[in-house]
Protein backbone atom coordinates (compact mmCIF):
# COMPACT_ATOMS: atom_id res chain seq x y z
CA UNK A 1 0.00 0.00 0.00
CA UNK A 2 3.05 2.50 1.19
CA UNK A 3 4.16 1.97 -2.91
CA UNK A 4 1.41 3.26 -3.86
CA UNK A 5 1.77 6.73 -1.69
CA UNK A 6 5.33 7.10 -2.74
CA UNK A 7 4.50 6.58 -6.11
CA UNK A 8 1.92 8.84 -5.80
CA UNK A 9 4.25 11.92 -3.81
CA UNK A 10 7.82 11.07 -6.51
CA UNK A 11 5.83 10.99 -9.58
CA UNK A 12 4.06 13.88 -8.54
CA UNK A 13 6.64 15.68 -7.67
CA UNK A 14 8.68 14.58 -10.76
CA UNK A 15 5.79 16.46 -12.41
CA UNK A 16 5.53 19.12 -10.39
CA UNK A 17 9.54 20.12 -11.47
CA UNK A 18 7.97 19.94 -14.90
CA UNK A 19 5.80 22.33 -14.66
CA UNK A 20 8.03 24.68 -12.52
CA UNK A 21 11.22 24.48 -15.27
CA UNK A 22 8.00 25.46 -17.82
CA UNK A 23 6.02 28.28 -16.08
CA UNK A 24 9.25 29.92 -14.00
CA UNK A 25 11.95 28.71 -16.53
CA UNK A 26 9.70 29.57 -19.54
CA UNK A 27 10.83 26.82 -21.36
CA UNK A 28 8.59 24.67 -23.80
CA UNK A 29 7.36 21.37 -23.00
CA UNK A 30 9.82 19.79 -25.74
CA UNK A 31 12.63 21.82 -24.15
CA UNK A 32 11.24 20.58 -20.45
CA UNK A 33 10.87 17.12 -21.61
CA UNK A 34 14.71 16.86 -22.60
CA UNK A 35 15.68 18.39 -20.01
CA UNK A 36 14.27 15.66 -17.78
CA UNK A 37 15.70 13.33 -19.77
CA UNK A 38 18.85 14.68 -19.13
CA UNK A 39 18.23 14.36 -15.84
CA UNK A 40 17.51 10.86 -15.82
CA UNK A 41 20.55 9.71 -18.14
CA UNK A 42 23.20 11.83 -15.24
CA UNK A 43 21.41 10.60 -12.10
CA UNK A 44 21.64 7.22 -13.34
CA UNK A 45 25.16 7.75 -14.20
CA UNK A 46 25.91 8.33 -10.48
CA UNK A 47 23.71 5.46 -9.41
CA UNK A 48 20.88 7.86 -8.07
CA UNK A 49 18.12 6.35 -10.02
CA UNK A 50 18.14 2.81 -9.33
CA UNK A 51 17.33 3.79 -5.70
CA UNK A 52 14.69 6.01 -6.39
CA UNK A 53 12.66 3.27 -8.06
CA UNK A 54 13.27 0.42 -5.35
CA UNK A 55 11.42 3.77 -3.19
CA UNK A 56 8.88 4.65 -5.53
CA UNK A 57 8.12 2.40 -8.19
CA UNK A 58 6.01 3.55 -10.73
CA UNK A 59 7.00 6.88 -9.27
CA UNK A 60 10.04 6.73 -10.89
CA UNK A 61 9.52 4.29 -14.14
CA UNK A 62 6.72 6.32 -15.39
CA UNK A 63 7.60 10.11 -15.63
CA UNK A 64 9.97 10.43 -18.53
CA UNK A 65 12.95 10.34 -16.43
CA UNK A 66 13.36 7.02 -16.46
CA UNK A 67 13.75 6.74 -20.39
CA UNK A 68 17.33 8.82 -19.62
CA UNK A 69 17.42 6.12 -16.82
CA UNK A 70 17.08 2.66 -18.83
CA UNK A 71 19.38 4.40 -21.70
CA UNK A 72 22.37 4.75 -19.59
CA UNK A 73 21.59 1.81 -17.40
CA UNK A 74 21.23 0.06 -20.55
CA UNK A 75 24.85 1.33 -22.04
CA UNK A 76 26.36 0.81 -18.40
CA UNK A 77 25.38 -3.32 -18.27
CA UNK A 78 26.76 -3.69 -21.37
CA UNK A 79 29.57 -1.69 -20.93
CA UNK A 80 30.33 -3.43 -17.84
CA UNK A 81 30.81 -7.13 -20.27
CA UNK A 82 32.26 -5.44 -23.24
CA UNK A 83 33.83 -2.50 -22.32
CA UNK A 84 33.40 0.45 -24.43
CA UNK A 85 31.82 -1.16 -27.36
CA UNK A 86 28.69 -2.08 -25.01
CA UNK A 87 27.98 2.10 -24.52
CA UNK A 88 26.84 1.83 -27.66
CA UNK A 89 25.70 -1.71 -27.91
CA UNK A 90 23.46 -1.81 -25.05
CA UNK A 91 21.73 1.61 -25.20
CA UNK A 92 18.87 0.82 -26.15
CA UNK A 93 18.69 -2.62 -24.01
CA UNK A 94 16.49 -1.81 -21.67
CA UNK A 95 14.34 0.56 -22.94
CA UNK A 96 13.37 -1.05 -26.22
CA UNK A 97 9.63 -1.72 -24.63
CA UNK A 98 8.43 2.46 -24.99
CA UNK A 99 10.12 2.92 -28.63
CA UNK A 100 8.23 -0.31 -29.98
CA UNK A 101 5.32 0.06 -28.05
CA UNK A 102 5.14 3.95 -29.08
CA UNK A 103 5.47 3.34 -33.01
CA UNK A 104 3.49 0.09 -33.16
CA UNK A 105 0.66 1.92 -31.00
CA UNK A 106 1.26 5.39 -32.84
CA UNK A 107 0.86 3.36 -36.74
CA UNK A 108 -2.43 1.49 -35.31
CA UNK A 109 -3.56 4.93 -34.20
CA UNK A 110 -3.30 6.13 -37.56
CA UNK A 111 -5.04 2.98 -38.81
CA UNK A 112 -7.68 3.80 -36.58
CA UNK A 113 -8.49 7.35 -35.99
CA UNK A 114 -9.67 10.46 -38.01
CA UNK A 115 -7.84 13.97 -37.18
CA UNK A 116 -10.20 15.94 -34.88
CA UNK A 117 -9.01 18.81 -36.87
CA UNK A 118 -9.48 21.41 -33.98
CA UNK A 119 -8.67 21.70 -30.71
CA UNK A 120 -11.87 21.89 -28.07
CA UNK B 1 9.65 52.92 -29.44
CA UNK B 2 12.79 51.68 -27.81
CA UNK B 3 13.42 48.23 -27.27
CA UNK B 4 13.65 48.58 -23.58
CA UNK B 5 10.53 50.41 -23.43
CA UNK B 6 8.83 47.45 -25.14
CA UNK B 7 10.25 45.01 -23.12
CA UNK B 8 8.52 46.76 -20.11
CA UNK B 9 5.01 46.60 -22.21
CA UNK B 10 6.17 42.94 -23.22
CA UNK B 11 6.38 42.32 -19.20
CA UNK B 12 3.15 44.27 -18.30
CA UNK B 13 1.25 42.27 -20.84
CA UNK B 14 1.63 39.42 -20.07
CA UNK B 15 -0.25 37.17 -17.80
CA UNK B 16 1.96 35.39 -15.11
CA UNK B 17 0.78 31.83 -15.02
CA UNK B 18 -0.91 31.24 -11.44
CA UNK B 19 2.34 29.12 -10.37
CA UNK B 20 1.16 27.55 -6.82
CA UNK B 21 -2.17 26.15 -8.61
CA UNK B 22 -0.31 24.82 -12.06
CA UNK B 23 1.84 23.11 -9.76
CA UNK B 24 -0.51 21.68 -7.40
CA UNK B 25 -2.41 20.32 -10.64
CA UNK B 26 0.70 19.12 -12.61
CA UNK B 27 1.68 17.31 -9.05
CA UNK B 28 -2.20 15.81 -8.56
CA UNK B 29 -2.58 14.72 -12.04
CA UNK B 30 1.32 13.03 -12.02
CA UNK B 31 1.09 11.14 -9.05
CA UNK B 32 -2.44 9.47 -10.11
CA UNK B 33 -1.17 8.97 -13.41
CA UNK B 34 1.96 7.29 -11.72
CA UNK B 35 -0.32 5.27 -9.00
CA UNK B 36 -2.00 3.50 -11.83
CA UNK B 37 1.40 2.88 -13.39
CA UNK B 38 1.87 0.90 -9.71
CA UNK B 39 -1.01 -0.71 -10.10
CA UNK B 40 -0.57 -2.04 -13.40
CA UNK B 41 3.11 -3.20 -12.15
CA UNK B 42 1.09 -5.30 -9.85
CA UNK B 43 -0.76 -6.91 -11.68
CA UNK B 44 2.19 -7.62 -13.70
CA UNK B 45 3.94 -8.81 -11.27
CA UNK B 46 1.36 -11.06 -9.78
CA UNK B 47 -0.25 -12.72 -13.05
CA UNK B 48 2.91 -13.07 -15.04
CA UNK B 49 6.09 -13.64 -14.45
CA UNK B 50 7.95 -10.16 -13.92
CA UNK B 51 10.06 -9.10 -11.36
CA UNK B 52 10.43 -5.71 -9.59
CA UNK B 53 13.61 -4.96 -11.55
CA UNK B 54 11.62 -5.90 -14.68
CA UNK B 55 8.12 -4.96 -14.22
CA UNK B 56 8.94 -1.06 -15.81
CA UNK B 57 9.07 -2.39 -19.68
CA UNK B 58 5.32 -3.91 -19.99
CA UNK B 59 4.27 -0.73 -17.33
CA UNK B 60 5.31 1.64 -19.97
CA UNK B 61 4.08 -0.40 -23.11
CA UNK B 62 0.50 -0.27 -21.30
CA UNK B 63 0.98 3.31 -20.40
CA UNK B 64 1.23 4.16 -23.66
CA UNK B 65 -1.04 1.78 -24.80
CA UNK B 66 -3.52 3.54 -22.74
CA UNK B 67 -2.35 7.46 -23.91
CA UNK B 68 -3.14 5.67 -27.55
CA UNK B 69 -6.57 5.18 -26.86
CA UNK B 70 -6.94 8.28 -25.29
CA UNK B 71 -4.85 10.46 -27.71
CA UNK B 72 -7.36 8.67 -30.43
CA UNK B 73 -10.77 9.70 -29.03
CA UNK B 74 -9.68 13.42 -28.22
CA UNK B 75 -9.29 13.02 -24.23
CA UNK B 76 -6.15 13.46 -23.64
CA UNK B 77 -5.86 17.33 -24.93
CA UNK B 78 -8.58 18.04 -22.10
CA UNK B 79 -6.23 17.01 -19.76
CA UNK B 80 -3.18 18.55 -20.69
CA UNK B 81 -5.21 21.59 -20.97
CA UNK B 82 -5.69 20.83 -17.19
CA UNK B 83 -3.14 19.21 -15.99
CA UNK B 84 -0.22 20.89 -18.06
CA UNK B 85 3.17 19.10 -17.06
CA UNK B 86 0.99 16.54 -14.95
CA UNK B 87 0.29 15.24 -18.45
CA UNK B 88 3.64 15.48 -20.32
CA UNK B 89 6.24 14.33 -18.15
CA UNK B 90 4.96 10.76 -17.33
CA UNK B 91 5.30 8.36 -20.45
CA UNK B 92 1.60 9.10 -21.62
CA UNK B 93 2.83 12.72 -22.44
CA UNK B 94 5.64 10.50 -24.62
CA UNK B 95 2.90 8.25 -26.30
CA UNK B 96 0.54 11.13 -26.98
CA UNK B 97 3.24 13.62 -28.44
CA UNK B 98 3.63 10.10 -31.14
CA UNK B 99 0.02 8.67 -31.14
CA UNK B 100 -1.21 12.52 -32.15
CA UNK B 101 1.38 13.14 -34.76
CA UNK B 102 0.94 9.98 -36.13
CA UNK B 103 -2.38 10.71 -36.52
CA UNK B 104 -2.64 14.14 -37.64
CA UNK B 105 -0.06 13.29 -40.42
CA UNK B 106 -2.00 10.53 -42.06
CA UNK B 107 -3.52 12.49 -45.02
CA UNK B 108 -0.17 13.25 -46.25
CA UNK B 109 -0.02 9.29 -46.60
CA UNK B 110 1.31 6.44 -44.58
CA UNK B 111 5.20 6.57 -45.93
CA UNK B 112 5.72 10.65 -46.15
CA UNK B 113 3.06 11.67 -43.49
CA UNK B 114 2.64 9.00 -40.65
CA UNK B 115 6.18 7.29 -41.50
CA UNK B 116 8.56 10.59 -41.08
CA UNK B 117 6.32 12.55 -38.83
CA UNK B 118 5.41 10.38 -36.07
CA UNK B 119 8.73 11.50 -33.84
CA UNK B 120 8.10 15.31 -35.05
CA UNK B 121 7.47 16.25 -31.47
CA UNK B 122 8.91 13.12 -29.42
CA UNK B 123 12.13 13.16 -31.72
CA UNK B 124 14.06 15.71 -29.39
CA UNK B 125 13.27 13.53 -26.49
CA UNK B 126 14.74 10.51 -27.93
CA UNK B 127 17.98 12.26 -29.26
CA UNK B 128 18.66 14.08 -25.80
CA UNK B 129 17.70 10.78 -24.23
CA UNK B 130 20.34 8.85 -25.91
CA UNK B 131 23.39 11.61 -26.66
CA UNK B 132 23.45 12.19 -23.03
CA UNK B 133 23.11 8.76 -21.96
CA UNK B 134 25.79 7.97 -24.42
CA UNK B 135 28.07 10.71 -22.79
CA UNK B 136 27.33 9.74 -19.26
CA UNK B 137 28.20 5.95 -20.16
CA UNK B 138 31.10 6.61 -21.53
CA UNK B 139 32.21 8.86 -19.37
CA UNK B 140 31.70 6.16 -16.20
CA UNK B 141 33.35 3.00 -18.55
CA UNK B 142 36.57 5.14 -18.86
CA UNK B 143 36.43 6.06 -15.43
CA UNK B 144 36.01 2.35 -14.44
CA UNK B 145 39.06 1.17 -16.91
CA UNK B 146 41.18 4.29 -15.35
CA UNK B 147 40.43 2.40 -12.09
CA UNK B 148 38.75 5.94 -10.61
CA UNK B 149 35.21 4.52 -9.68
CA UNK B 150 33.90 0.81 -9.69
CA UNK B 151 30.49 -0.40 -11.14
Amino acid sequence: MYTFIFAFLVGGAICAIGQLLMDVGKLTPAHTLSTLVVAGAILDGFGLYEPLIDFAGAGATVPITSFGNSLTHGALAEAEKHGLVGVVTGMFEVTSSGISAAIIFGFIAALIFHSKGKVN
Amino acid sequence: MKESQYETIEQQMTPTPPYVVNVLKAFLIGGLICVIGQAISFFYMIFFDFTEKTVGNPTVATIIFISMILTGLGLYTRLGQFAGAGSAVPVTGFGNAVVSAAIEHRTEGYVLGVGSNMFKLAGSVIVFGTVSAFVVALVKTVLVMLGVVTW
